[in-house]
């Protein structure tokens, strides 16, 4: 069910909001190509969600404009966007039956009933729903009640899907499950998704471009593979991997006034490496050992392959890090130095 | 078998109290009315007409006039009053600069006494002094909106819709406040309009609200005793009677007679106990109790 081509993309120019003088986001600049699946990542309060609600229309900015395909959207009302929210909560209406709930925004685009019937059990279906149509939200797991919010949404084929943290209330093995099937379903409809969450690995995984927000500003906007391998900035170095990027302090690694990050993949314990941690902790997690130690002052994380040889708790070992494999940041604004 | 005794000793003696209240004044006062409903009783002394009074009572015109009169009162003052609570509620329910004023306003009715609301409504509608008298003019001057024919009952039900308003708005406020903003929000950005946001988000949520303060409202209307009093006694010629005047009001056929007083009363709690569970029965299956 592809729909009919419509150019979708949206642009976001000096966007800022403000809420009672505070400000959640502030001057962000986005271009968000048509098809693409945009990932807004960020920890909590950093305006991402913000951001999603003014695409959606449910916030209006403070300043700056939306624009979704040639038209500037900020006077335009949600229903009018050709935007569909799936929210965190699902929002399902809990008094109406899966059919009712999937079929509402066509009932209220007053689509006839027919038609609208065919449209719902068509969406149901692509997401395995069609058997659950006569039931109430209250009588479906979360998995279910999340598809019915996904075929609420795909339902009108908007143009823009907008997501805020729509997996976050289900269990780790349905929400891997889950983001294989968004993925199929961005490929399937091809249309353009921008899609909130807190989770890394959501957006490593789903996203064609991820853009990381701190504290209502966008820090870095790439793939998943760039903002991994050429972090733009500390912040985003350390909020993503897992573990995260080791910061060591200007001077310990390697001469000169910046910080320098190192992936824990990247460092090795040698006997001739110019940093000496003390180890504290070792976890074996099967496929990998982590060995939690302190270089000075610094908490420093080294994975190790599980057959290689681990230190143990007390050990004093010294680190390497190749030369390639290092980041460096400017000690003051913690912004990366390419060299 | 020996830890069933001890259990039940146990059980007896925590149910104690509440049993010793519930015998004291509940169980032995509602035995005492339908005892004394069978009884017709002069100043002095009581004769038994046995349990026969009640069905002749049912069926004497007094009580049926008055049982009409109680159902007007009820169909005037109950969807009435539930639509302006709704309305203001749903008017307040926004997050807007000095909107508590406006719910300390609304509720304010809830802290204001029968007797208080009805001597102001007593003096509103004054066809000499009377504010609202004056305004709306014709038969509220000449001869009075509580002294005319027809006209009587409506307002009485203005004062009582009045003095119930704080009662309803603050319950229907409390049911709003439970409705998830997301569902406002999602119908929003599917396309739903004010109305349909009302109509499909908003009265379904607050449904077991809106039954509960339908049951508590009837109730009241039935209830209703002071407002009537103070207003009109009842008058003009029995217009605004109701069950409940008829069993403690002045001045009519059941007046001197404790039995007969009695014998509606406890047909008055029989019809409302009918009307409670037609009302949860039928309303009931439109009612959403969430997920």
């Amino acid at each position: 069910m592809a729909y009919p081509s419509r150019v979708a993309q949206v642009r976001l120019k000096n966007l800022t909001k403000q809420f009672d003088g505070v400000t959640a986001v502030e001057d962000i600049n986005l271009d968000i190509a048509d098809r693409e699946f945009m990932i807004l990542l960020g920890p909590s309060g950093c305006g991402k969600s913000t951001l999603l609600r003014m695409i959606a229309g449910l916030e209006d900015p403070t300043e700056g404009e939306v624009w979704i395909g040639d038209v500037m959207v900020n006077d335009v009302l949600p229903k009018q966007r050709d935007v569909a929210m799936v929210f965190q909560s699902y929002a399902l209406y809990p008094h109406k039956t899966v059919q009712e709930n999937i079929e509402f925004p066509l009932k209220v685009r007053k689509v006839p009933k027919p038609e609208r019937a065919a449209a719902a059990l068509d969406a149901a279906t692509s997401l395995g729903l069609a058997e659950y149509m006569a039931r109430k939200p209250g009588a479906l797991s979360g998995g279910q009640r999340q598809r019915v919010a996904l075929a609420r949404a795909i339902v009108r084929k908007p143009a823009v899907f907008c997501m805020d943290e729509p997996l976050s209330n289900l269990d780790a093995k349905l929400r891997g499950e889950t983001r294989a099937e968004l993925i199929a379903l961005h490929q399937r409809l091809a249309s353009t998704f921008v899609y909130v969450t807190h989770d890394q690995i959501e957006a490593m995984t789903m996203g064609t471009r991820i853009a990381v927000m701190s504290r209502g500003h966008l820090e870095q906007v790439g793939t998943p593979q760039e903002v991994y391998d050429k972090p733009a900035s500390v912040f985003v170095a350390q909020f993503v991997g897992m573990p995260p990027m080791n910061i060591l302090p200007a001077g310990s690694l390697e001469p000169g006034d910046h910080l320098v990050g190192v992936r824990p993949e990247h460092l090795h314990i040698t006997a001739e490496g110019p940093l000496t941690m003390m180890v504290q902790l070792v976890e074996k997690l099967g496929h990998e050992t982590l060995v939690t130690g302190v270089v000075g002052s610094k908490r420093v994380v080294v994975r190790q392959e599980s057959d290689e040889a681990h230190p143990v708790a007390g050990d004093l070992v010294r680190l390497s890090a190749p030369e390639a494999t290092r980041h460096r940041f400017d000690a003051t604004t913690e912004q990366r130095i390419d060299r | 078998m020996k830890r069933r005794w001890r259990d039940s000793g146990l059980a007896t003696l925590m149910l104690g109290p509440s049993a010793v209240i519930l015998a004291l004044f509940v169980i032995y006062p509602l035995g005492k009315a339908i005892w004394l409903g069978q009884q017709r009783c002069g100043v002095t002394s009581c004769t038994n007409s046995g349990f026969r009074q009640y069905i002749d009572a049912f069926r004497s015109n007094d009580f049926q006039d008055s049982l009409i009169v109680t159902l007007k009162y009820a169909l005037i003052t109950v969807p009435i009053g539930l639509v302006l609570g709704v309305g203001l509620a749903v008017l307040a329910d926004k997050y807007m600069r000095g909107v508590s004023i406006f719910r300390t306003i609304f509720s304010s009715t809830v802290a204001t006494s029968v007797a208080v609301a009805s001597v102001m409504w007593f003096f509103l509608l004054n066809p000499n002094v009377g504010v609202l008298a004056e305004w709306i003019g014709g038969r509220a001057k000449t001869p009075g909106l509580l002294q005319s024919e027809g006209l009587a009952l409506w307002a009485v039900s203005a004062s009582s819709i009045w003095a119930n308003l704080g009662f309803t708005f603050i319950v229907v406020t409390a049911g709003l406040q439970g409705v998830p903003k997301d569902l406002y929000e999602s119908a929003y950005v599917d396309g739903a309009g004010g109305m349909r946001r009302f109509t499909n988000v908003t009265l379904p949520m607050i449904s077991p609200t809106l039954l509960f303060a339908t049951v508590v409202l009837t109730t009241r209307a039935f209830q209703s005793f002071g407002e009537i009093d103070l207003l009109t006694a009842g008058g003009p010629k029995g217009e605004t009677t109701t069950l409940t005047y008829l069993a403690y009001g002045s001045g009519l056929a059941t007046s001197n007679d404790d039995g007969l007083r009695a014998t509606v009363s406890v047909l008055l709690f029989a019809v409302l106990l009918v009307l409670a569970l037609v009302q949860f029965r039928g309303l009931e299956k439109r009612v959403h109790y969430g997920n």
